[in-house]
């Protein structure tokens, strides 16, 4: 029943799609005012799609396996919680969340941009709509989540259980929050070049949706690696994966944007940038879904693999980046009000260098995306890209970014000089001084790992000191590039200081190395709702003589029919100790790895400060208005 | 004119790509590696163990001679358990033994060969583990039965009673 509803509602959907259409363009002359009809009308739109959602939601609450989507992703012994964050960890339903977010961004753009221009409001609704109806036929003609299946089976198949985690049920509304921000600016954008509409206003208005989806993006992400870590149990938490690179090239472009935007903000320039960087931003989204949902490339998200699916969006992306690119050059004047020279020491130089240092990252990781493609098309080779390739190309580029990031934000605008060069050198040497003593005894290229850390230091200085020095001016600014700092050197010395040992154990053994000992103490067995836990004790004692007890886990599920194992992780300020055990077919022994990875836990702190750094940016334009 | 030529490379480039994205849908489909009964040996420059000495696979792998790798370490326990069979197929005439030494180092390998005696009638270095991936090794132990330059038989996790008797059975 509650199928039927939902599918009716989202048929609604589009009826009400094209009336919006077709009032919008009426309206588009008229009157000053825009009709409040066109605002009914979205809102309708948006109660028919929550409608929809909320049917498939409770078809999976229900466990109607006569929907052929909660038959293939749900059972009634999953706990309540995943039975409804089982709504969006398949396609079909994470597309109709898609199309939630879709709606709801432009209803609440449509009430929060009241002071804005009529025009430009009418066409920003119009661009969205067409995005809005794309992704209506998509799914009503390609995956609809309301299939029927009949005879109805009793019992569904189930969710892939290492889907079954709190960090990722919340991983896919959150990230599509920040995607589905980026079309907003994608529409408002390609409006404000339409009706000439590039102004300082415009920039300080489109800023909040920049920030709100740079916000929701890199919360996303932060969810995603956490799942990865804890719950993949591979001891990482960033595996260059063309799935977690296509969350990455929005991320760089829309981090680029929000530099520019609030240059624009202050001064009439980089309009140009500002302008394809939404286009860009978008783009990138839609081509992160292309790649991940055609199941062109081969990763652990890829849901499904149907071509038809994949043809659709291709079509339905190359439209819009024709559409944009079509847009942007009949309608859009570059800048050529008095010719602006850029000083080599001024703030809008610094953004520039920082706008090329991202294109640089951004075009890395699209490359190494989707490289492998191209390579099968023309010779039909198969390769996969690896970490090495993005550390080799990204590491050495860090060195310059972050101490142009270090001394940017000093600069003023136009012209300046560097004050406080003794500050600025002394804390160079400071940071090069303390980073050669961390490198001194490790076996490690050294030349390359002290220069790179010096970097980092020296960032993370300086901006300690602003923090300090600048009495809350800029708070956002500096909190951002000092988070920043943090998840870079925690990052570094991660990568620097972990290490692992794998061995193979059986109850009551001990693996002994030099500076470790594991014991492999007992074995205990439980019965959990859906699924029986294997819990190994291992009692781990390390070179200071400090025990630990690690307890990992082994979940077989029942249905589906999967062993999935869960580390014992335990955290503190400067390590985390983590472990996953094994089971090893027709063995009596399990697969242990035990490793230390020190400062994880500042990984996810200095990304969350940067996020709160957004935040603050946020709040500050509300307090100052 | 000038103006012109950049729109137009732009829309040929993202035509390409276009391209490119269709016709990568249509031979999509997962990766799936085929499992074929006998498959030739890749072919790979190593280290021989003692000496250092370069050595081609081609040198390793002559003609219809029975030959078995061994992917071993020293830090491997299950390498250990597996070591008296090795030692057993050692004495039989037909066979060679290859051990490939993964990701170890030189003095505790040395080590485990002078403790545990040495099967092995040649060894050579995989040091950074990627002459395993070119045999598609899943990790260590694995053994791989060799003869005219295919693999006749691939046995992943240490050898037992059951499979030292069956690689007895196909050497006969």
């Amino acid at each position: 029943m509650s199928s039927l509803i939902g599918y009716y509602s989202l048929i609604f959907g589009v009826g009400v799609s094209i009336l919006v259409i077709f009032f919008s363009i009426k309206n588009f002359n008229d009157t000053q005012k825009l009709d409040t009809k066109v605002i009914s009308l979205v809102f309708l739109q948006l109660l028919f799609v929550i409608i929809s959602f909320s049917g498939l939601i409770l078809s999976f609450v229900n466990s109607d396996f006569s929907n052929e989507t909660v038959f293939n992703h749900s059972h009634t012994t999953k706990p309540l919680f995943y039975k409804i964050s089982g709504t969006w960890g398949n396609h079909e339903g994470s597309l109709l969340l898609w199309l939630l977010v879709l709606t709801l961004f432009i209803f609440v753009f449509l009430l929060r941009s009241k002071n804005q221009p009529k025009q430009y409001k009418i066409l920003t609704l119009l661009f969205q709509q067409i995005i809005i109806v794309g992704f209506f036929i998509f799914l009503i003609q390609t995956s609809n989540p309301f299939n029927h299946v009949f005879p109805v089976p009793k019992e569904g198949l189930g969710l892939n259980p290492i889907l079954q985690d709190p960090a990722l049920a919340i991983h896919p509304p959150i990230l599509y929050l920040g995607y589905v921000g980026t079309s907003i600016i994608f529409s408002s954008a390609l409006a404000a070049v339409c009706s000439n509409n590039i102004t300082k206003i415009w920039a300080s208005h489109i800023k909040k949706w920049v920030l709100v989806s740079w916000i929701f993006l890199t919360l996303g992400i932060l969810l995603g690696s956490i799942w990865a870590y804890y719950e993949l149990g591979w001891g990482g938490f960033w595996f260059w994966d063309p799935v977690e690179n296509v969350s990455l090239m929005p991320w760089f472009a829309l981090t680029t944007l929000l530099h520019c935007v609030l240059v624009l903000e202050k001064k009439l320039i980089l309009t140009s940038w500002v302008v394809v960087l939404s286009i860009a931003t978008f783009t990138l989204s839609m081509c992160g879904t292309f790649l991940v949902r055609s199941g062109i490339l081969n990763s652990v998200h890829t849901f499904a693999n149907d071509p038809e699916r994949g043809l659709y969006i291709l079509i339905f992306l190359f439209i819009l980046i024709f559409l944009s690119f079509f847009i942007f050059l009949i309608f859009h004047k570059s800048e050529n009000n008095n010719s602006k020279t850029f000083y080599l020491l001024s703030k809008e130089t610094s953004i520039l260098v920082n706008n090329w240092f991202m294109m640089y990252f951004l075009s890395v990781v699209l490359i190494g995306t989707i490289y492998p493609i191209f390579l099968e098309v023309i010779s039909s080779q198969k390769i996969s890209v690896g970490p090495p390739f993005f550390n080799k190309l990204i590491l050495p580029f860090l060195i310059p970014f972050m101490l142009a990031m270090a001394i940017g934000p000093k600069l003023k605008w136009i012209k300046s000089d560097i004050e406080d060069k003794i500050y600025l050198i002394s804390f160079f040497v400071i940071s090069l001084i303390l980073s050669v003593l961390i490198i001194r005894n490790l076996d490690i290229n050294f030349l390359y790992n002290s220069i790179l850390i010096t970097a980092a230091f020296y960032l993370f200085f300086i901006t300690l000191r602003d923090f300090f020095l600048r009495k809350y001016r800029n708070l956002s600014q500096i909190t951002a590039h000092f988070s920043f700092s943090i998840l870079i050197l925690s990052i570094l010395f991660n990568n620097i200081f972990s290490s692992e040992v794998i061995t193979n154990l059986k109850i009551n053994e001990t693996y002994q190395s030099q500076n470790l000992k594991i014991n492999f103490e007992s074995i205990e067995q439980e019965n959990k709702q859906n699924f029986k836990a294997i819990r190994g004790k291992f009692i781990v004692e390390d070179q200071n003589g400090l025990i630990e007890v690690m307890q990992p886990e082994l979940r077989i599920y029942n249905q589906p029919n999967i062993v999935t194992s869960e580390a014992d992780i335990k955290t503190n300020i400067f390590t985390d100790k983590f472990m996953t055990m094994n089971y090893v077919q027709n063995q009596d022994h399990f697969n242990i790895r035990y490793q230390v990875k020190p400062f994880m836990i500042w990984i996810w702190i200095s990304t969350i400060l940067l996020c709160l750094s957004g935040c603050l940016s946020l709040i500050r334009k509300k307090y100052e208005n | 004119m000038k103006t012109k030529i950049f729109p137009i490379f732009l829309i040929f480039t993202f035509s390409i790509i276009f391209f490119v994205f269709y016709k990568g849908l249509q031979n999509t489909n997962v990766y799936t590696p085929t499992i074929k009964s006998e498959i030739k040996i890749p072919n790979f420059d190593a280290k021989e163990f003692f000496s250092k000495d370069k050595i081609n696979s081609d040198q390793i792998f002559i003609g219809s001679d029975y030959y078995l790798l061994n992917i071993w370490a020293s830090w491997c326990v299950p390498c250990k358990e597996e070591h008296k069979y090795l030692m057993d197929l050692s004495k039989k005439e037909n066979i060679k033994i290859i051990g490939q030494n993964y990701k170890d180092n030189f003095e505790n390998a040395k080590n485990f060969l002078i403790n545990l005696d040495n099967p092995y009638d040649l060894i050579f270095l995989d040091n950074d583990g990627t002459i395993a991936i070119e045999w598609g090794a899943y990790g260590v132990p694995e053994t791989f039965l060799i003869q005219n330059n295919k693999i006749i038989k691939k046995i992943i996790g240490p050898l037992n009673e059951k499979l030292l008797f069956e690689i007895k059975e196909l050497t006969q």
